[in-house]
């Protein structure tokens, strides 16, 4: 009875590493979520054309959130960050100019081995930023 | 008696799935919290000078006189991300563990490695201030080679030792030593 108890430990463990491997090759281009669904969540919009200002309050606004600043590059606008507060918790920032007076904000999150898709962190994020900026962010169509 | 020895363990097996894939974002995780000001304000210090690219030379140096190696930096956007690693074996932790192997014949893990990451960022007010804002957060492996602290550290002592030597760098940047 032990060796077949064994068997279905076993098998439920073999089984799971499959779906793991399986997972390994799949997780590098797929994410849960659709592609525009995830970009609606992740970005808005600024009325602003000043690039360096808003990298700069961008900044602010991941370390008052109790982030690091890990990369920062001023061409690319981006902007890479970590929180460590028992979990890590990492973040990429992008801008980009859309016409000429106004600005694309892009976040995305990884929650330690998850990546975030859910709204709820990015309107706070959105939130804190349109604060630090004074003014309102706009939902992208 | 089978059966239900059986159950436990798949119930077991299926917890554990379960609480892997249901890990979530805590809901204050990018909340700006009430303490946020009192932080930045512990964090920051201003200095009276327009020359950014001094302040941040004089901020690497001292990184570097503490035994920080530069990891990244951006002086357009007045960023550098600096790291040290660390033995922070603990004798009183060893001890510890000795004693322990002794009474029970148990291998007591103990702190091994500390990485410490330091964010600075310099950021102009006006035209005659710049502030420059510190972070420190650090992660602690022990010797089974796991994470046990991965957090920021909050520690007023250390930032305004930090600021103290600031200021003492800028002033040598600023005389040209």
């Amino acid at each position: 009875m032990s060796a077949k108890r064994n068997k279905i430990f076993l098998s439920s463990f073999l089984l799971l590493l499959v779906f793991g491997c399986a997972n390994q090759q799949k997780n590098i281009l797929e994410s849960d979520e659709s592609q525009l669904k995830l970009r609606s969540i992740q970005s808005r919009s600024y009325d602003i054309s000043d690039k360096t200002r808003l990298c700069r309050t961008i900044i602010a606004t991941l370390q008052d959130l109790g982030f690091i600043i890990d990369k920062a590059d001023e061409n690319l606008g981006s902007i890479s960050g970590t929180k460590r507060s028992g979990y890590s918790l990492r973040m990429t920032v992008t801008v980009r100019p859309k016409g000429d007076k106004q600005m694309i904000v892009r976040a995305n999150a990884q929650y330690n081995l998850i990546t975030v898709e859910d709204p709820e962190p990015y309107q706070d994020f959105f939130a804190a930023l349109s604060k630090a900026l004074f003014l309102e962010a706009h939902h992208i169509e | 008696m089978r059966q239900p020895n059986n159950f436990l363990q798949f119930s077991f097996v299926f917890f554990c799935c379960f609480i892997l894939s249901c890990q979530t974002i805590p809901h204050d995780a990018l909340k700006l919290s009430p303490e946020s000001l009192a932080e930045r304000q512990l964090q920051t210090r201003v200095f009276e000078t327009n020359d950014e690219k001094m302040i941040l030379s004089a901020c690497a140096a001292l990184l570097q006189d503490l035994g920080y190696q530069i990891d990244e930096s951006e002086t357009s956007l007045g960023v550098i991300l600096a790291s040290r690693d660390r033995d922070v074996t603990d004798p009183a932790q060893v001890a510890g563990a000795v004693a322990m192997a002794i009474l029970f014949g148990v291998a007591t893990p103990i702190d091994k490695n500390q990485k410490v990451f330091a964010s600075l960022t310099t950021r102009p007010l006006d035209e005659k201030r710049i502030a420059v804002r510190i972070i420190f957060q650090h992660m602690v492996w022990n010797t089974q080679n796991q994470l046990v602290k991965n957090e920021c550290i909050h520690d007023a002592k250390i930032y305004q030792e930090f600021f103290s030597k600031l200021s003492k760098s800028v002033f040598l940047e600023a005389q040209g030593l």
